[in-house]
């Protein structure tokens, strides 16, 4: 195994083949998007005639400026307030050793098992009752209370092997609970909050229900919402629609391909809990 | 183990250094819990608990009057064609996603952890449809699917003409096409857990079974898959509740259709509570997916606990 042998050549042959064969589509995707609307070319072919005319169009049309405005703005402030809140939450549930702790932390867990489709629809209403619908901050609280039960069980499984000592000479020195939470405990739950911030921005920035439900109707609307509704309406100009979804997904793996190694690593160990 | 220390504590006064329980629980007040407790309430727990009493009501999600119906919904589940195929759709995607993203994923880490030069490049590359949102990977592949689309080219240029459909418009099979983009989606996301398990399997025990003269399989069988059981457990819970959850994709490609040959629980879900005003059947259907996820996964977990011991 430690040496490179026919063997690994030819697995190496049929990996390189496979490789390919998933980046299929990725390649057709950008090649269409390069097409002019009337070239007749087969859609596997590298097309001669390159024009950038179809990324013009649908970034006029589909009005993705703003979209990407308000995926960041939702993901950036969900996830900050994620961070904090499961964080502060974990705290207790793994440090202090009483009943009212142990069963805080299994209602939490709770939250695994029921699928959102049970409470989607009364979340619906309270949400158009108390006056968020259709705008970003819906989103906000939904998608804060949604993902709360992942992140305090991944915080509170880094904690309980966390040992005590350092939140013990701070409390010796006579730091308060806030100030010790602040300056000693977050700062040492660095690697997981690394991890609880890649899963939730992927699953956030991506998340198509939420603000489909949240959102229709209005001048708001997500990346993934205002792709549903762009595609929609020009189906059939496919040269310009592929430009699009080029335009949605290159932020995205951008992002991906600078920080593969964390963001792969990130899915891995938070999902190993 | 608690509790004699905590009397201890409290009815002497120790000159000795404070017992840790009594500090941390003065620096871990009880407090911290309640904004994400508040959010939790407000977002998970209230809304479940108001579905599964809607569920048992005849409510439009308009007017004020709910009737109390009893189980009339659930009785009109079983009478409905259109559910009863969905809930029959679900099941097929959700086993059919279990076993197929696995055993790809599967073969793909074994792929991957080896001496190939490429391995790295084919990690990152395998993994990246992953992070893309399903609306574009659900369009991409509407095109490549369609009957002059990318993957029927495909077929004709490897010789493979014969094997030629319209992927999503045929009803016999549009709902495996669907199964396929979803494992060409997510199997990188099974390799990488995978591979974190591979990858915590001590070289030793790999190398002793080359002594021993083992092959490939046996090696693979007796020594590497009992050690990857937790990665078992987590990629087979993983897909077995996404599958059964699925909505991205299928509202995508085909919303549903053709002729509700590709509808699962959660379109026919967001169909019945959001465009035919039928709210109560939405949830009651709801809660039948509730059930499904609950019981599937809690009986996966326990077959798995078993074999992982």
């Amino acid at each position: 195994m430690k040496r490179y042998t026919w063997r690994t050549a030819v697995l190496e042959l049929v990996m390189v083949v496979v490789g390919l064969a998933f980046v299929f589509p990725v390649y057709v995707l950008v090649n269409v998007s390069l097409k002019r609307p009337d070239d007749q070319s087969s859609d596997l072919l590298p097309t001669s005639a390159i024009t950038l005319r179809n990324y013009a169009d649908a970034w006029q049309q589909a009005g993705l400026g703003g979209a990407f405005v308000n995926s960041a703005v939702v993901t950036i402030v969900s996830v900050a307030l994620i961070v904090v809140l499961s964080a502060l939450a974990a705290y207790p549930l793994a440090r202090v050793g009483r009943a009212w702790s142990r069963w805080a932390f299994l209602f939490f867990l709770l939250g695994l098992l029921l699928p959102f489709q049970l409470a989607l629809i009364p979340l619906y209403q309270t949400i158009r009752d108390v006056g968020l619908l259709g705008t970003v901050w819906s989103l906000v609280v939904v998608y804060v209370g949604l993902q709360m039960p992942f992140s305090v069980f991944l915080y509170v499984g880094f904690l309980r092997v966390l040992p005590p000592e350092y939140e013990e000479a701070a409390a010796i020195d006579g730091a308060g609970p806030l100030r010790m939470f602040a300056s000693v405990v977050f700062p040492l739950l660095r690697p997981i909050t690394g991890t609880v911030v890649i899963l939730n921005a992927i699953a956030i920035w991506n998340d198509f229900l939420t603000p489909l439900l949240y959102l229709s109707g209005t001048q708001q609307q997500t990346l993934p919402v205002a792709l549903y509704s762009f595609v929609g309406q020009y189906l059939q100009q496919w040269n310009m629609v592929f430009a699009g979804l080029v335009i949605s997904i290159v932020p995205i793996l951008l992002v991906y391909f600078l920080m593969q190694r964390s963001i792969i690593q990130g899915f891995a160990s938070g999902l190993k809990g | 183990m608690s509790s004699p220390a905590l009397a201890e504590v409290t009815t002497t006064e120790p000159p000795a250094p404070p017992v840790p329980r009594r500090r941390t629980r003065r620096t871990a007040p009880w407090w911290f819990l309640a904004p994400a407790l508040a959010f939790y309430l407000f977002v998970v727990i209230v809304p479940s608990v108001q579905g599964t009493a809607f569920a048992f009501t005849d409510w439009d999600g308009l007017a004020q009057v709910k009737n109390f119906v009893g189980l009339d919904q659930f009785r009109r589940i079983l009478d409905d064609s259109a559910a009863t195929g969905a809930i029959v759709n679900t099941l097929v995607i959700g086993v059919g996603i279990t076993v197929v993203q696995n055993l790809v994923g599967l073969l793909l880490a074994l792929g991957v952890h080896s001496r190939i030069k490429t391995r790295n490049l084919l990690r990152v590359l395998l993994f990246a449809p992953a992070v893309i949102t399903s609306v574009a990977t659900g369009y991409l592949w509407q095109n490549l699917m369609t009957t002059d689309g990318g993957l029927n080219q495909l077929l004709d240029l490897v010789g493979l003409g014969a094997l030629r459909q319209d992927w999503l418009g045929n009803a016999d099979i549009a709902l495996y096409s669907v199964i396929g983009v979803i494992v060409w989606q997510f199997a990188g996301y099974s390799m990488v857990i995978f591979l974190a398990g591979l990858q915590g399997i001590p070289e030793e025990l790999v190398e002793a079974s080359y002594v021993d003269g083992a092959g490939p399989f046996r090696r693979f069988w007796s020594i590497v898959r009992p050690l990857l059981a937790p990665a078992f457990t987590i990629n087979l819970m993983l897909s077995i509740i996404g599958g059964l959850k699925l909505f991205d994709q299928v509202w995508v490609m085909t919303g549903g259709g053709p002729g509700g040959a590709t509808d699962t629980m959660s379109t026919l879900i967001y169909k019945n509570a959001f465009q035919f005003n039928d709210f109560g059947y939405g949830i009651a259907m709801a809660l039948v997916l509730t059930l499904f996820v609950a019981v599937i996964s809690g009986v996966q977990y326990r077959l798995l606990g078993r074999q992982g011991k």
